[in-house]
């Protein structure tokens, strides 16, 4: 079990790494005074200074790609290039909103998602497991800002029922507040778990070992929960993991549509204001995130089912 | 009650719906396992002996449809059964042992919690149950067995895996157990220490057992009767001596003949036999085994033959044999 | 011993049977499919026709801003005036344009890298695999805002964010398939003859590949369109006033509280082409390649 984590550990801080090496790359790929541009136009001369000191621009490239690997590790994301904060600061101020939001987004996919692959699993060919089949095909293809902003429209405009700004106040009022956009997110997310789920319970209700436990006389019940989704919920928890990646594509969306605070919006209006030490650190934060949480995803897996820590452990 | 067999299949017939049309698996199947004896099924694949087994079983699957027949456990006609009364029964007067040890174990839970959840009928503690899984364990001779209950099925070996499944099967000393090619994708040395254990444990506990195989060895080596399928039907059965000194029906002549043990020589070719199954949605008129049969004559293609007792076999299934049929 | 196998009789369970029937018959005797063709086609036919529409698409007409839909405006107008459903089949022109030929070059791209990949050396393989992986650990909006940081926002802004993202699929079956072909026997005696690598690599994977990766191509044509249409809500893809969906839907969220028609004007020709495509991707795939099935 420890050298599986540690190999899959290894593979994610390699992933990471090159990340890196791709966002340095970038801005030094770009004509121009590398400072100027990697921190955009608006930068004051002094941050420029700066810069150019800690990376050292008049230095052979591979050194300058030291330091800037160097002072990341260091957790030094260079500074806010307007208010000159330091970036790292900045960004976990903002990191929980769009936490709770993928959160919020896992559960409106996976609750509901789970139960009808089951419901559709078990009674396969019924009415509800076609329906649950077409509607989830329609919702999963349609993007999440447009589902945003039409729930936007009816629920808080026109409705008026959920408050359109802001992540709120107090656990209630910011519970309040999460709704709409965690529907926008996870709703595409429910059909997906769904069918995915109820395609790998079909598969493994074939096994003959699902039958070996009917042949001892088992409830029906104790084999779907204990024997069959045991095994048939690990692709669906791969799929979430890549699934939370894009979420937090669309939380940016969802924080734009219900003006929210968080990563997503944080980098928006980066952007517009050319704040590029801001962007560079957001994308490696939320890419950090994601690698951490599919690496979770797979130890998740490893810890459920003996047979991959047994064939990934050798 | 007392003199009844431990299982007694009355005229089973069983079907598939196909998108071809009815495939009619299993046409008037009647057989008998005595208590506390070891009756063989012998036939092709194909032959209809897992559509048999998942019949008496309670497994069959939505396209199948049983047509007509009785199945008798002891004084319970299980097809009268519905799903939860069967389900009671499972596992407890009636268990199985089936073909592919890897596959037939769940691969993410512990043996030992599979063996303690196959025990939820008893009101024993878990310890109880952990160590009446023990006791089982040390039966079929898995060495070390408190340690081993709590590893996986894969670290275990093929030979082991099935053992443990033996184990399972004989744990709540069913009155009947059904083992469909329990050895088959073993190695020859473990195929035989497995039926030596199974044989042990048979005198045992003293239930009757219905063996699935298609190797003649096996047969020979540990069943009292044997009872022979061809193309879903019971071709014959007798006892297994008077079987193998005389075989009555041409397939059963030429089954003995496609085994190796019978063949002098090392070839490359097995002898097999010519032909091939006939497809049982449109069943021939006549014998099903005509086609093949290097002995057919008059009326085997036009005229069903009905089953005689001739020879040392209890039934065969042979215009051959019929003395009413005119040579 | 072991009996003589036969096929085991226990059927199955019952299997459609193979109907001979057109291609194109069977897809459109799929609801589903037929409901996609339809739906493209309103989307396409639209695109076509936009000329008709008596409005300029970025005619500013302050007086008649906000209204709702009428004989004069089908869809109603936006808060410059514009004529909503003008600019939505205008849009239907960028966003067909854009998300078929940015597909189009992803694949050629992916499938050259597969290939690449696949028949290369060793270090190569791993490198590309690795590129690859690294491509998908990224979220997708992150990495569009990191290259229109560069690149600036443009139509080919888009087209690259589209290109890194959908390309390593398509390089991945292309490699897979590559591998497998170049261990082929039939390989071995083409190359005793002479043909070359590269040539042997073209003839025999892309026939191979071309029909599973152009249904994945299809599926992943809704996403293009989301791509398209959020990169320009954000203000990264096409530039205004040139009409896109997104743009037109950004404008009305900002007038959200005004008037709802220009979101409603924004979204639905984005749903019913995502719809449309998605569908016939479905159908696509259940028709010619059960195999792939599962993947989003």
């Amino acid at each position: 079990m420890w050298l599986y984590f540690l190999k899959r550990l290894g593979l994610a801080v390699i992933v990471v790494l090159i990340v890196i090496a791709v966002l340095f790359v970038m801005t030094y790929a770009i004509p121009g005074d590398p400072a100027r541009v990697a921190l955009g136009p608006r930068a004051s001369e002094e941050l420029v200074a700066e810069f150019r000191e800690r990376i050292g621009l008049d230095r052979p490239i591979l050194v300058q790609m030291g330091n800037f690997y160097l002072s990341l590790f260091q957790g030094d994301l260079g500074r806010d290039a307007i208010s000159g904060e330091p970036v790292l600061r900045i960004l976990l101020s903002q990191f929980p909103d769009t936490l709770y939001l993928v959160l919020g987004a896992v559960i409106v996919a996976v609750v509901p998602g789970i139960l009808l692959g089951i419901m559709a699993a078990r009674h396969r060919g019924s009415l509800l497991d076609r329906v649950t089949s077409v509607i989830s095909v329609s919702v999963m293809s349609v993007p999440a800002f447009v589902i945003a902003i039409y729930l936007l429209l009816v629920f808080s405009i026109q409705l008026g029922w959920f408050p359109a700004i802001g992540a709120g106040e107090g656990f209630w009022d910011k519970l309040h507040r999460l709704v709409l956009p965690s529907l926008a997110l996870g709703l595409a997310w429910i059909g997906y778990v769904a069918r995915i789920l109820r395609a790998s319970i079909l598969e493994e209700m074939n096994e003959s070992h699902v039958r070996t436990a009917r042949a001892f006389g088992l409830p029906e019940n104790r084999i779907m929960y204990d024997y069959v989704l045991r095994i048939a919920i690990l692709p669906t928890i791969t799929v979430l993991g890549i699934g939370i990646g894009h979420m937090l594509s669309g939380a940016v969306f969802a924080e734009i549509v219900f003006a929210r605070p968080g990563i997503g919006k944080l980098v928006f209006d980066a952007i517009i204001s050319r704040n590029y030490p801001l962007v560079t650190g957001a994308v490696l934060l939320t890419t950090v995130f994601f690698v951490f949480v599919n690496l979770l995803a797979d130890l998740l897996i490893a810890w459920l089912d003996p047979r991959v820590r047994h064939d990934l452990a050798g | 009650m007392t003199d009844r067999p431990a299982l007694s299949v009355r005229n089973l017939s069983v079907s598939y719906d196909t998108p071809e049309g009815r495939l009619r698996a299993l046409r008037g199947v009647s057989f008998d396992v005595q208590k506390g004896e070891i009756a063989g099924l012998v036939g092709e694949s194909g032959c209809g002996k897992s559509t048999l087994m998942q019949t008496i079983l309670g497994l069959l699957g939505g396209a199948a449809a049983i047509e007509s027949g009785e199945i008798w456990l002891g004084d319970t006609d299980l097809l009268t059964l519905n799903r939860r009364q069967m389900r009671r029964l499972l596992g407890d007067r009636l268990s199985a042992v089936f073909q592919d040890p890897m596959k037939s174990l769940n691969p993410v839970l512990t043996i030992g919690r599979q063996m303690t959840d196959i025990q939820f009928r008893r009101k024993a503690s878990r310890a109880d149950k952990r160590a009446r899984a023990i006791e089982m364990l040390d039966k079929v001779q898995i060495p070390d067995p408190a340690k081993r209950l709590d590893q996986y099925p894969h670290e275990f070996s093929g030979g082991m895996r099935q053992r443990v499944a033996i184990a399972m099967a004989l744990m709540a000393e069913p009155d009947l157990l059904i083992a469909d090619e329990p050895t088959t994708a073993l190695d020859a040395t473990l195929e035989i220490r497995t039926i030596e254990l199974l044989r042990e444990l048979q005198e045992e506990i003293g239930c009757a057992v219905l063996f699935i195989t298609h190797h003649l060895g096996v047969v020979a080596e540990l069943c009292d009767r044997i009872n022979i399928m061809y193309a879903g039907e019971l071709v014959e059965h007798g006892g297994t001596r008077a079987i193998f000194d005389a075989p009555q029906h041409p397939y059963t002549e030429l089954l003995f003949a496609c085994d190796p043990a019978q063949i002098k020589e090392r070839s490359r070719a097995l002898p097999t036999i010519p032909g091939t199954v006939p497809g049982l949605i449109d069943v021939p008129p006549g014998c099903v085994f005509a086609p093949r049969c290097p002995k057919r004559f008059a009326p085997c293609d036009s005229l069903h033959p009905r089953p005689v007792a001739s020879g040392g076999s209890d039934l065969v299934l042979c215009h051959l044999r019929d003395p009413k049929v005119p040579a | 011993m072991t009996l003589p196998a036969e096929p085991d009789v226990t059927p199955p369970r019952p299997l459609k049977k193979p109907r001979a029937k057109g291609s194109f018959a069977r897809l459109v005797s799929d609801p589903l499919g037929a409901l996609g063709l339809i739906l493209i086609a309103i989307t396409v036919l639209g695109a076509c026709f936009a000329f008709l529409s008596p409005w300029e698409p970025n005619a500013l007409n302050p007086l008649d801003r906000f209204q709702g839909p009428s004989a004069a405006h089908w869809l109603g107008t936006d808060n410059l005036g514009r004529d909503l459903l003008t600019r939505v089949l205008y849009g239907a022109q960028i966003a067909l344009t854009l998300s078929i030929g940015a597909t189009a070059v992803a694949l050629v791209i992916g499938v050259a890298a597969g290939l690449i990949a696949g028949y290369g050396p060793r270090w190569l393989d791993n490198l590309l695999l690795l590129i690859f992986d690294a491509l998908k650990s990224v979220p997708t909006v992150m990495l569009a805002l990191v290259l229109v940081t560069i690149t600036g926002p443009s139509v080919w802004a888009v087209l690259l964010v589209v290109v890194i993202i959908n390309a390593p699929a398509y390089g991945r079956m292309a490699r897979t398939q590559t591998l497998a072909v170049r261990n082929a026997e039939f390989i071995d005696a083409e190359r005793a003859l002479g043909a070359s690598g590269a040539w042997i690599a073209i003839r025999h994977v892309l026939p191979n590949i071309l029909g599973p990766i152009l249904i994945v191509a299809a599926m992943d044509i809704p996403v293009v369109v989301g791509i398209e249409a959020g990169m320009s809500f954000l203000g990264l893809g096409v530039r205004p006033p040139t009409p896109s969906w997104g743009s037109i839907l950004f404008d009305g969220f900002s007038y959200i509280r005004e008037s709802p028609w220009p979101v409603i004007a924004g979204g639905l020709p984005i749903i019913i082409t995502t719809l449309g495509f998605t569908f016939l991707g479905e159908a696509l795939r259940d028709t010619f390649d059960p195999k792939i099935a599962g993947r989003k």
